[in-house]
């Protein structure tokens, strides 16, 4: 069981209750790497998806964990369904509310927009990301595939690279990361990183080479195109030569460093293409893997956490 | 509204003059006008006059509030007349200066005569219009400001829109000038703050919520200054928010241009971190600020540099601040709530009362040559009298706007009004 009745954010989330989910989900990685049958155990319990914003990789991924623990996942498309109509969020998260899920996934691009919601309905809610204010699962896969690799989830100098302003990734990441002791290093344009963020406990440079220098885990963030409303870079050329990871850039790293990506890439403008797909270097995939394993751990902590179909909970 | 022949005696008040004294005393009313005031011993009460035990409690001029925002025209359900008369008139506020941003705005002589006519037929205060500056407040062409004003516009003001063309700005500063008339601008770089809702910094940082920095209003207050030294145009800077605007408002009035200043009574009192867990009923334009930006607004209100403080009334029904932070609309509901959210700072210590006064009512009296405001012999006794310790939970239900979104919402308050007269005819008590 974790402290928390939801799956907000990182900030929210105590120490204690990241390492209970980091532990459950090796234990799936386990499991599903040895082939075992789905484990199940959250049978008759239904999950629900609702996705404000397009997405395939983490609403394929928490389907799949969903399915894999045995609940009734149903998905929906809000971008095509009532919002068209004029519905607004409270209202659908009420109507939602009567069906009686037990788990309910919600991805929106307004920032604070899960917590709203979370306040309306009575089950367990899980942020797959809220506008750039925090992605707490993607934070939670990035520090299950970091322990793996590097044995440890302290003392590690990890960089965390590009477009820092309109990542709901970096928000979580920093925060976890911080909360477990690492040293933390923001790299990426000015215009790119956000007023203040200094007090969250991060060095901050616009040099590749300086941010990268020894480090044990380098991020790359995804340049969020669509979120940009210009003036933030000159070019993608201009951002790919300054900031895009290369075996060259990657070298001021230690020579075990991991190179990160939370997908989809945009290969050439942030990171080389050859490099990710390095099976040395890059743990691109098995982030992915992570991810499920992540979902898994979460939505069974939080499914015990309720009573079998009540409502209850702690707050 | 006045009544003539009537006498009224208010006795054992403690009097408040505005920028003055503040002590003991009571005050004559005859046909609707102050007719005397008396500081100490009060003299015994004329034949026939009716008697109000201020029981030492405060009397003051009534509150002018520059700045109301009503729904009528074209959000009625958002708020009438009638609704903002009564919070005005429990609230201690006895004329509102109403904002022109409606829908459709009043930018016309026409649309200023509904306004007029609906505010008197149901409106238990005294109601001045303003009227916007530019035509349908889009910021490319001056309003008719001399037929605005003859039909009883008494300043003219795009509300929280900033008029972006420079050119438009300096010719409407010129055009109005010249009458005398009064404009009323929201200083903003309206790049920088296009699609902000939160100010920079690292609490915005956390929230992920787009923000503004706080220099932006400097910079919008360096150009109407420097707007206000060409064309020596008289021009009132609606609200100012952050430190960084004071120097610049503290040179322009050592070098004497007629430039005035207002603060909003939310931004004099909150700070973003109360904003909390992305509670919409703290947003607002310009976003609420950090503490030392509060502070320093406050010190430049005590100190005289701000001459307005105001609720900047913005009644929002609830659906349209249930939505995520950076959907819901701005503003918040003040007439009810200004005079106890002013009052936390005389209980601070950071304000006299007589010097709140001066902000609450002298002040904006002068800004726009009204007569009520004052503590005088022969002004029109609009008054307030009021308990400034009487503690309270404020409960948003209880509010007499048509819509409930304050910020203050159970917060604990002290000063309680306990009668408001406008023109010498009791509105509230």
């Amino acid at each position: 069981m974790l402290s928390v009745r939801h799956l907000l954010g990182i900030e929210s989330l105590p120490p204690d209750d990241i390492l209970a989910i980091l532990d459950l989900a090796e234990r799936h990685v386990e499991l599903g790497r040895r082939g075992a049958p789905a484990p199940g155990g959250l049978e008759g319990r239904s999950l629900v998806t609702m996705f404000f914003e397009p997405s395939t990789r983490t609403r394929a991924s928490f389907e799949l964990a969903g399915q894999r623990l045995g609940a009734h996942v149903l998905n929906m498309s809000m971008t095509s369904s009532s919002l068209k109509k004029g519905e607004s969020l409270i209202d659908t998260a009420l109507t939602l509310n009567a069906m009686r899920p037990d788990l309910l996934v919600v991805r929106h691009p307004a920032s604070g927009a899960v917590n709203l919601l979370a306040q309306k309905v009575d089950c367990a809610v899980i942020n797959a990301g809220d506008g750039r204010h925090e992605h707490p699962t993607q934070a939670l896969l990035d520090a299950l595939t970091i322990r793996r690799r590097k044995g440890r989830l302290q003392r590690l100098t990890v960089a965390i690279c590009g477009d820092i302003a309109h990542s709901r990734v970096a928000r979580s990441n920093i925060l976890l990361l911080g909360k477990l002791d690492n040293r933390i290093r923001l790299v990426g344009p000015r215009t790119l990183i956000p007023a203040g963020i200094e007090t969250l406990g991060v060095e901050v440079t616009d040099d590749m080479a300086r941010g990268l220098e020894d480090a044990d885990v380098v991020m790359m963030l995804r340049l969020q195109r669509e979120r940009m409303d210009g003036g933030f870079i000159p070019s993608e050329r201009e951002y790919y030569h300054r900031f895009g990871l290369d075996a060259a850039k990657l070298a001021r790293a230690r020579p075990d460093a991991i190179v990160m990506h939370p997908g989809p890439m945009n290969r050439g403008v942030e990171i080389d293409g050859t490099l990710a797909d390095d099976i040395n270097r890059s743990v691109i995939q098995e982030q992915v893997e992570m991810g499920v394993a992540v979902r898994m751990a979460v939505l069974e902590l939080l499914a015990r956490g309720r009573s079998r179909g009540a409502g209850g909970g702690d707050d | 509204m006045t009544e003539p022949g009537r006498t009224i005696l208010f006795r054992d008040a403690r009097l408040v003059e505005p920028g003055g004294r503040e002590g003991p005393g009571g005050l004559l009313v005859r046909d609707g006008l102050i007719a005397d005031i008396a500081w100490g011993a009060v003299p015994d009460a004329p034949e026939g006059a009716e008697v109000v035990d201020c029981a030492g409690h405060v009397l003051a001029p009534g509150i002018i509030d520059l700045g109301v925002k009503v729904g009528e025209p074209g959000e009625r359900h958002k708020e009438s007349f009638r609704t903002a008369g009564l919070a005005a008139a429990a609230g201690g506020v006895t004329t509102m200066i109403t904002r022109p941003d409606t829908l459709p705005p009043i930018d016309t002589p026409e649309a200023l005569e509904f306004a007029i006519r609906r505010a008197r037929e149901v409106s238990p205060v005294r109601v001045q219009p303003m009227a916007a500056l530019t035509k349908g407040r889009e910021g490319r062409e001056m309003t008719e400001i001399g037929l605005l004003r003859d039909a009883g516009a008494v300043a003219f003001t795009d509300a929280d829109r900033v008029v972006r063309d420079t050119r438009v700005l300096a010719r409407a500063l010129v055009y109005a000038g010249a009458m005398g008339a009064l404009v009323i601008h929201h200083a903003q770089e309206p790049m920088l703050s296009a699609g902000a809702c939160a100010t920079s910094g690292a609490f915005a940082t956390r929230l992920g919520l787009p923000a503004v920095p706080p220099m932006a209003e400097r910079m919008g207050v360096a150009r109407d200054l420097a707007l206000a030294e060409m064309t020596g145009a008289r021009l009132h800077l609606d609200r100012i928010t952050t430190a960084g605007a004071l120097p610049l408002l503290a040179r322009a009035r050592a070098a004497g241009l007629a430039v005035t200043a207002g603060a909003d009574i939310h931004h004099l009192t909150l700070n973003e971190l109360d904003i909390g867990d992305y509670r919409t009923f703290f947003k607002f334009t310009p976003p609420l600020r950090a503490e030392s930006d509060r502070a320093a607004v406050v010190g430049a209100v005590a100190d005289g540099l701000i001459d307005v403080i105001g609720s900047f009334h913005t009644p929002q029904d609830e659906e349209s601040k249930r939505l995520p932070y950076e959907d819901a609309a701005p503003g918040a509901v003040g007439l009810q709530t200004l005079l106890p959210a002013a009052l936390r700072l005389v209980h601070a210590g950071a304000l006299t009362l007589p010097r709140l006064w001066a902000c609450l009512s002298a002040n904006p009296a002068r800004l726009l040559g009204l007569p009520q405001g004052r503590l005088a012999r022969g002004a029109p006794a609009d008054l307030v009298l009021f308990d400034p310790d009487l503690p309270f939970v404020l409960n948003r239900h209880d509010l007499m706007s048509k819509s409930k979104n304050t910020p203050f919402d159970l917060a604990r308050m002290q000063g309680r009004v306990l009668g408001s007269w406008v023109a010498g005819r009791r509105v509230w008590g």
